[in-house]
């Protein structure tokens, strides 16, 4: 049945769409058409910004420069002040010295929604950091979103190394 | 009555029929061969009644260095839409008709007529008719067309054929002469690729040690809009794909991310953190007046225009969970879009103006959804567990969007109403963030 219907609705489409050309020569039916576009890329090569470092030894240690947050949450925990605090202190030494806190998000939802999740972790460090007194022209709070995962397995225990935030020196 | 052309009855009676007979098969079409590091598609559902036409060898075809007819075959049979009738080495040459009664006998219910002939200059002119098997009157001829070409742009002169055979016998706009960008991952190395929409020409826009997300096209096709972390934040570029010249577009204090061209291709919307959390601003494609459109108390992201440029849609949580809104650019007003479950993300808007894809989480996991914008109906279109970053073709048919397959991402696509379902893959790479160009001009 259904195969017997299908060849009258096609006669119907086919009979609708059929004024377009009439007469033996082909129709150039649109102008623009007669040159098909050749597509051409060029490639562009982005290196790396490099990162100076004449910090102490304790801001390189990874314990010390990145804190933890809990699953969706934006609130700094308690574990995390101590290392808060030491990067505020550094920044109220070195006036010139200038932090990028990274914040990130765990794998799981659209990229730019965690992007977004990630500058709300970065944005709580950036606040407690000026309740610190650290100067706010030291410190840019951005997001790597879930682009930097410290750890690639889709499990809770990586998730909960992901969701974090990173202190990063720039001269 | 036969003069009166009506697309839109087409349209209809062509998909209608679709939604009465089709099924889900689940048959595996592997398609054509394909060059090394290009995208693999592989149909992996399709209707079940498949249109049956004829696209022969074309006459003279052979003085190519290239087939364009396998280009037009391999884009039809992927559509998911056509059954494509082999009659072997046999022509069927543009200058008269063809024994119709014949190609209706080996089941064809269209047959292309086509013949390359040499012009001037090494250039090379590609005439072709589409006809109509089943009319047995003096007007069986469909419509025909004269394409120029140099013998390297058999790929995109190919696109166009299948494209004309494509809006002729369905009554929608073809969508096989369009590109899509997407990004690969290998190891620590990222890099933005051009394709057309068949996987093939693939080539590289940018590489970078850093991710690259969100890349979003231009009303022209000419230029793409992208978030690039290659200084460890994200920064938004414009970048000219045929001079490779690019751009700041955004670079303010904090994060700056999702860019979303307006339909008038002279601003984008983006995302900024310079006061606070992430809210949406317009800017000029030039990067100069950037200006918050909203304030909201929570997060508001994921922009994208309405084809009309009345709208923007986008993500935002001030109700709590993240759902879908839009703005009414003109006269500030904001209507949630998305209730149902707690996660609805990344809206995408048909060029139609008509559905908006998007992500929403499900009990299983992340899927691909459509809502239909005047019934405000959801239809989950995917089964996986982490589908993200849907677009639409410019036809408003299909939608692009990636998904995870063992630990690695690759792209697939499905068409708005689920029934075809294609599997797009790159041997030995993580493939991201697809998103399909427009029709081109």
């Amino acid at each position: 049945m259904k195969n017997l219907l299908f060849p009258s609705l096609l006669a119907l489409a086919l009979a609708a769409c059929q004024t377009d050309t009439q007469g033996t020569s082909a129709k150039i039916d649109d102008e623009s058409m007669q040159q098909p576009q050749q597509t051409r890329v060029t490639a562009v090569d982005a290196t790396k910004r490099g990162d100076a470092s004449d910090l102490p030894d304790w801001a390189r240690d990874s314990s010390r420069n990145s804190v933890f947050f809990d699953y969706d949450s934006y609130v700094i925990r308690s574990d995390a002040r101590p290392v808060i605090e030491a990067h505020a202190n550094l920044l109220a030494r070195q006036p010139d010295r200038k932090v990028t806190i990274q914040g990130n998000a765990d794998e799981r939802g659209s990229r730019e929604y965690n992007l977004a999740l990630g500058q709300k972790r970065a944005e709580a460090v950036r606040r407690a950091m000026k309740l610190q007194g650290a100067n706010d022209m030291q410190i840019e709070a951005v997001s790597l979103g879930k682009e930097h995962p410290r750890c690639a397995a889709s499990t809770e225990s990586c998730y909960a190394q992901n969701r974090r935030g990173d202190f990063v020196y720039f001269r | 009555m036969n003069n009166i052309v009506i697309p839109s009855c087409i349209n209809t009676i062509f998909s209608s029929f679709l939604r009465l007979t089709c099924v889900l098969a689940m048959t595996c079409l592997a398609v054509g061969t394909r060059a090394q590091d290009a995208l693999d598609i592989a149909v992996i559902g399709s209707g079940e009644r498949l249109f049956p036409i004829i696209v022969p060898v074309f006459q003279d075809e052979g003085n190519l260095p290239h087939s364009i007819s396998e280009v037009v075959r391999a884009d039809l049979e992927r559509s998911g839409l056509f059954k494509l009738i082999d009659i072997g080495p046999m022509t069927l040459p543009e200058s008269k008709v063809p024994d119709l009664a014949a190609m209706a006998a080996r089941g064809a219910d269209a047959a292309l007529s086509a013949t390359v002939v040499a012009s001037s200059s090494g250039r090379h002119e590609i005439r072709f008719r589409l006809f109509d098997t089943t009319r047995t009157d003096s007007k069986p001829e469909l419509g025909g067309m004269i394409l120029r070409m140099s013998p390297e742009q058999y790929r995109i002169t190919g696109h166009r054929i299948a494209d004309f055979i494509y809006e002729k016998l369905t009554g929608i706009p073809g969508y096989f002469a369009t590109r899509i960008a997407y990004v690969v991952k290998n190891s620590q190395r990222y890099e933005l690729h051009i394709a057309d929409s068949d996987g093939m020409n693939t080539q590289p826009a940018l590489r970078s040690h850093e991710s690259i997300i969100s890349p979003s096209w231009s009303p022209d096709g000419q230029q793409l809009a992208y978030v690039s972390f290659e200084t460890q934040k994200p920064v938004i570029y414009v970048h000219t794909l045929a001079t490779g010249q690019r751009r700041i577009l955004a670079n303010f204090k904090g994060s700056n991310s999702a860019p979303a061209w307006a339909p008038d291709g002279k601003r984008l919307a983006v995302v900024l953190t310079k006061d606070g959390l992430s809210q949406i601003y317009l800017i000029n494609a030039d990067g100069s007046g950037a200006r918050r459109l909203m304030t909201s108390s929570g997060i508001d992201t994921e922009p994208a225009w309405s084809p009309d440029g009345r709208f923007i849609y986008f993500t935002s949580d001030r109700s709590g969970s993240p759902q879908i809104y839009r703005l009414d650019v003109a006269g500030g007003g904001v209507e949630r879009i998305t209730f149902d479950g707690s996660y609805n993300v990344t809206p995408r808007p048909s060029a139609d103006g008509k559905k908006l894809a998007l992500m929403t989480q499900t009990g299983g996991g992340y899927r691909i959804a459509v809502l239909d914008l005047s019934s405000r109906q959801i239809v989950i279109l995917t089964n996986s567990s982490r589908d993200e970053s849907p677009s639409f073709a410019p036809n408003s048919n299909m939608i692009l969007y990636a998904t995870v397959n063992g630990n690695k991402g690759t792209l697939a696509a499905v068409s708005a109403d689920g029934l075809i379902k294609q599997q797009l893959s790159i041997q030995a790479a993580d493939v991201r963030e697809p998103a399909w160009g427009p029709f081109q001009k």
